[in-house]
Formats: structure tokens, sequence, C-alpha cells
């Protein structure tokens, strides 16, 4: 008996027993905690501090939970806060940047994928220089465009107002701001969506053709339904970047149509009276929170698009 | 050199069970990617109700010709007509093709009977049309229980098959394989190959075969097309194509083992080589030659021991190499400094270092013209 059950122990078989408290799994384990307390304490101070009053944030102790729960800040960062020459909150903006997010999602995505798709599957005379011009502009600073698209925007815009005989606008208009998304997020969305349809077998296009579908029947009935996790992809991407955009959202709009992240800035860094920090840290989390909702919800098909487009390029 | 590139004396050589008329027809063919050509001055006839294969190895140009036939490459010069209609400009849709491709190519998120019936929605047929013509390929191709199932959820074997069932439902004239069976394991490309076989005798459509295995070209075609470097090299029937090899190419390129060949010299009646000597009266030559020639003989045609006696040339030789498969026993051997394969019943005992008593003759044999390769 005793020399069997010495073999048993001697002998490998099965899967190999594994130690829980091993040094790699420590140091893996506590390397992750260390990065989530580094990252999640401030999200923790925020929403602690945006549930307090003012009284209780002056006495310094950031870290405790509030003592007495007010979401009168919240109230006041969505409705009363002064972001400039209006006392309305950050309603205002936030509505503003709904505007300008859902159509430049919308455009630019479906321009990328059209123009993705033509550039894999229906190769034209140039459409190689075509992608590398395309491409190469995404490695050009925004800096350098930024005053030629104001005069772009004003003197399109002008023109199309006389034209018209309407009082039209493109610069400082929401519309002028969601042709500059759109064009600017052409380059990574083309490239992501071009990438994606090399993958898909050529042979698949091949028996679309024979079967008598043409450029869009191709687009709509046998690439678009594949692609699913790419579109939500180029979504995540577009509304995260056009949401959290601040650059162009101060320079191609006028107060009235602000995005939510330039008054946001406008809240947080008015310099009259009193710094009211509950209310910022409501403004501030009022505004992440459409990214944050896009995230929750698509995370897991944010990666497999992700996996998808890499593995051929 | 009748039998080579050209395509207008072919006829004669056509099974008695097919009808003359041409159904697709391939004239002065030219493809070119800048300035790599691909396919050069291609001409090829093909008759209705006919099995052809193209059979190459890769490279050689096959699935181009295919692709240009379907329509699914531009083509830089010639014409292409099926049924008489020249349809060098048609888009693949209005060629009257069905092509079944590699990777079976199913639109992965449409049922199978989505699948099959695609191509008949974007033609705008009637659904009770449309329902009557994919019940019946299904039924054909016994894929019934299928029908509401997606590719994923499908075998290899059941994947191409509902691609086949895809082409029959469009009630074309030419079928198009793009190597159908390449992605199957062996058991199953057997099987699918048989019913293909089946397939076509029962609706006797013409179909285009492209390949690179030669068992699966021998054994479905009416006539085989042996591709290389864009040129057909030859066109002819299974049988021609293995017996009367139009050059040193085919005659290389067909059998398992390869012909054995010897370089010599055919001299008054006689080819010569290093250690060999063969009477040539048997051999039925196109037209008078004598110089430096090819001399090759296949493995079967060698005989051994005592059936030697028979052969015009006798020999003895060492076995080096025995590779017994079961049903015939393959063995290597050396002459004239070459190697030298001999095909021998399963039975019989070879051990490596035997002395093998073995003897050919002229009359299966195959010469080639050792500075143009072409047949003699």
């Amino acid at each position: 008996m005793a020399d069997a059950t010495t073999n048993a122990v001697t002998e490998a078989r099965g899967p190999k027993p594994r130690r829980v408290f091993s040094s790699t799994n420590i140091i893996i384990y506590g390397t992750l905690l260390v990065v989530c307390l580094y990252y999640l304490l401030p999200l923790y101070v925020m929403i602690v501090t945006s549930l307090k009053g003012m009284p209780e944030i002056r006495l310094g102790n950031i870290f405790s939970p509030p003592v007495e729960v007010t979401f009168q800040p919240w109230v006041k960062a969505w409705s009363e806060a002064c972001t400039g020459i209006n006392w309305d909150g950050l309603s205002r903006g936030f509505w503003n940047s709904v505007q300008i997010l859902v159509p430049s999602v919308i455009v630019s995505i479906a321009v990328a994928s059209v123009s993705g798709y033509a550039l894999v599957n229906w190769r034209f005379k140039g459409s190689e220089a075509f992608f590398t011009i395309l491409i190469f502009g995404a490695f050009i600073p925004y800096q350098v465009m930024i005053y030629p698209i104001v005069i772009i925007l004003r003197d399109t815009g002008g023109f199309i107002g006389d034209v018209t005989g309407t009082n039209f606008r493109l610069m400082g208009s929401i519309w002028g701001l969601v042709i500059v998304h759109t064009i600017f997020g052409m380059p990574i969305l083309t490239l992501l969506f071009r990438n994606y349809f090399t993958s898909v077998p050529e042979e698949l296009f091949k028996a679309a053709r024979v079967d008598g579908a043409g450029f869009w029947g191709i687009y709509f009935k046998i690439m678009l339904p594949m692609s699913l996790p790419i579109f939500v992809v180029a979504m995540i991407l577009q509304v995260t970047g056009i949401w959290n955009d601040f650059l162009f959202g101060v320079i191609y709009t006028k107060p009235e149509t602000y995005p939510m992240t330039v008054q946001l800035n406008n809240i947080v860094n008015s310099v009259q009276g009193v710094k009211e920090y509950n209310v910022n840290m409501a403004a501030t989390l009022l505004t992440g929170l459409v990214p944050l909702t896009i995230y929750f919800i698509s995370g897991r098909l944010f990666v497999r698009g992700i996996a998808a487009g890499a593995v051929k390029g | 050199m009748g039998n080579t590139t050209t395509h207008a004396d072919i006829e004669f050589e056509m099974p008695a069970a097919s009808k003359q008329s041409v159904s697709v027809s391939v004239k002065d063919l030219d493809l070119r990617f800048g300035s790599l050509q691909v396919l050069k001055n291609l001409n090829l006839d093909i008759h209705e109700g006919e099995f052809l294969v193209l059979l190459g190895s890769s490279g050689c140009g096959k699935s181009t010709l295919l692709n240009c036939i379907a329509g699914l490459l531009e083509i830089s010069d010639g014409q292409i007509f099926i049924k008489g209609r020249n349809v060098t400009w048609e888009e693949p849709s209005e060629r009257g093709i069905g092509m079944v491709f590699q990777s079976y190519a199913l639109y992965p998120q449409m049922t199978v009977e989505g699948n099959m019936s695609f191509g008949l929605k974007n033609a705008g047929l009637p659904k009770s049309e449309i329902s009557e013509r994919v019940s019946r390929a299904s039924e054909i191709l016994q894929i019934e229980p299928l029908m509401k199932r997606k590719p994923a959820a499908l075998s290899g074997g059941q994947r191409q098959r509902v691609a086949i069932g895809r082409a029959l439902v469009r009630d074309v004239d030419v079928f198009l394989f793009d190597e159908p069976l390449s992605n199957l394991d062996a058991k199953l490309r057997a099987d699918l190959r048989v019913e293909l076989k089946q397939l076509h005798q029962r609706i006797e459509n013409t179909m285009i075969y492209v390949t690179h295995d030669q068992v699966e070209a021998m054994t479905l075609a009416d006539r085989i097309a042996i591709m290389k470097d864009g040129i057909i090299q030859q066109l002819a029937s299974p049988d021609e194509i293995y017996s009367k090899p139009a050059n040193l190419y085919v005659a290389d390129f067909i059998g398992s083992p390869a012909m054995n060949l010897l370089k010599g010299v055919v001299a008054n009646g006689t080819f010569t080589a290093h250690g060999v000597s063969v009477p040539l009266s048997g051999y039925d030559f196109e037209k008078p030659f004598e110089g430096p020639a090819w001399f090759g003989i296949r493995p079967e045609h060698v005989a051994i021991g005592d059936a030697a006696n028979a052969s015009d040339t006798q020999l003895t030789v060492k076995a080096e190499v025995v590779d017994p498969l079961g049903s015939d026993t393959l063995v290597m051997a050396r002459l004239s400094d070459e190697r030298f394969w001999l095909r021998i019943s399963g039975q019989s005992k070879v051990k490596i270092g035997d002395e093998l008593k073995i003897g050919f003759s002229a009359v299966d044999a195959s010469l080639f013209d050792q500075s143009t390769e072409i047949r003699l």
C-alpha cells in the first residue's frame, strides 16, 4: 500500500497541480491591484466629492465618504452653472454635443466603410495612391489645418448662404463641426474598414458577383452583415473621439453651439467667486458619462472587432 | 504537334457521347498584370456537355483562365464566347455560368436556403420559381435536411454540396469549378469526386474544372488541358495524355511515379543511351527523326522477370529503394545513371539489393526531341 501511494504522488498524471500563492501569482495580482487602485482612486474621489456639500469639502478629507449625501451639485452642474455668458449649466452643451455627435458618427462611418470596401474589392486606377494619400493625411498635425479650415468653412458657408439667399453659415454652426469631424475621422476609419474587408475571403466577393449582386448589393447584403464587430469598433472610436474633442469644438463653434467639453472647461475654469469643487466634479462625471456608457455596453464587441481587424493588414 | 495549343483539330478525338456543338470558346486570350503576361494567346473550344479539366501546377494560369471565362478578371485581349454569344464585356452574372470555389465561399450570415436563392433573388425571379428550383437542386444534392442551417453549422463536405447547389439553381449552361475538392480530406474528396461525376452524367451540362490533382483530372475529365506558364501544353483525352504525352513537360507531370526518362541519341532506328540500346521498330514516329532525344517509359510498362523475355530490350538492374503500397510495389533502380522506377505486383517479394531482370519495348515508350522537348 505504502508503495502504491508514493507511486501515485511521484508519477505525473492528469493536470499539473498549481499553487495558489506562488510568487508569480503574487506579482501578477499585486501589480493588477496597484494599477486598479491607481486608476479607480481618482474616480472614487470625484464621485465622493460630487456628493458632498461645500462646507464638508472645506474640511479637507477628500477620501472620506459624504456625511450628508446631496445631489445639489449634480443639479447645479446640469442646469444652473455658469458656462461663460449663459447660466444654464451643461444641459445646453449636452444637446449640442448630441447634435454634433450623431450625424458625425453616422456620416463618417458610412463614407469610410464604403471607401474601405471599394478600396479592397473594386480597385480602380490609382486606388492605391488614393489610399496612401488618405493615410498620409492622418500624419499631418491638426494645428496646421486649423486656419485653412476656418477659411474654407467661412467661404463655402457664406457662398451657400448667398446662393440660396438665406442666412446659412458653416463657420460657427453645428454643421461646420460635423463636416470637420467627418473629414478628420476618414483616414483612420478607412484604414480600419479596409483592413477588415481584406480579411473577408475574395472568393465570397466573386461568388456574389456571379450571383448577380452589384456594388451596393454586395455591400449591403454580404459585407455589412458580416462586419458588425468592426462597425462597433468604428462607432466607439468615433463616439469617444468626437465627444471628447475640445480643440475643434472651441474653434469652429460659438458660445450658443459649444459642445459639452468646451462648456465643462468654462465651468471648471471660471474664476469668479468660490471654486465649487463638488459642481466641477459632477460636471466632469456628467461629461464623461457618454463614452463610459458606450464602453460598458460594447466592450466585448470592441475587443472582438479589434482582434478581427488585426489579423490581416 | 497536332494536339498542342490549337483547337480546331481535336474534334475527332471526342468521346462519342458528347455532342459536337461548341459551348465555351476562348479566342486569342491574353492576360497581363502590368508587365507580367499570365495567359498568352490562348485558344480553347469546349464542347457542349463536355467535362473539361484544366490541370497544372500552381501558378500555371489555370485558375486565372477560369476567372477570365467567368468574367471575374478583365482580360487584356481576345474574346470569350459562351453558347455562341460574345460575352467578353458581360458581367459574370449575365454570362450564363455557375461557379464553385475552393473555399466554398458561402455567405456566412445566410441559411443554406438563403445562399442558394441569393442569385435568383438578384435576378428578380418570382418566389414560386425560386423555391421550386432550390428544392429541386437540394433534392439532387441530398441537402434537404440542411436548408435552415447556416454554413458555420455544416461540415466541409456539406458546405461544398451547398456551394454546388448554389451553382445548380442558376439553371445555366456552363459550370465552373475552381479546385472544389482541395479543402476536403482524402476520403471526402474521393466521395465527392464520384458524386460530381454522377452529377455530370445526370445533368449533362458543360463543366470546366480546375485542379492540380491528376487523379481528379484523370477520373473526371472527358478531356484534359495541361497548362504551364499560361500556355496549354496538351489538350486531349485522359488516355491519350497518359499514353501519348505531347511533350516532355506533360510526360513528366502526369503519372506517379513519373515516367522514366533516359537521355540518349536516336540513330539508325535505335535509341542508344549509356548502357542501354532500344530498337525503335515498334515506335510510331510523327515524322522521321535522328539526333539527341529523351526516351520515356512508364514504370508499369517495364516487365519483370520471365515476362521480360518478350520485350525488345532486356536488362538487369539492382533494386535500390522498395516502396510497398499494398496493391503494388514501387522499386527504384538505376539505369544509365538515372533513377528508374518499376511498378511490380504487391505480392512479389523484392528486397533492397536484389538483381532484377527487366525488359521494355518501344511500343509503350514516348520519345522527345532534346532541343524542342516535343514528342517524336
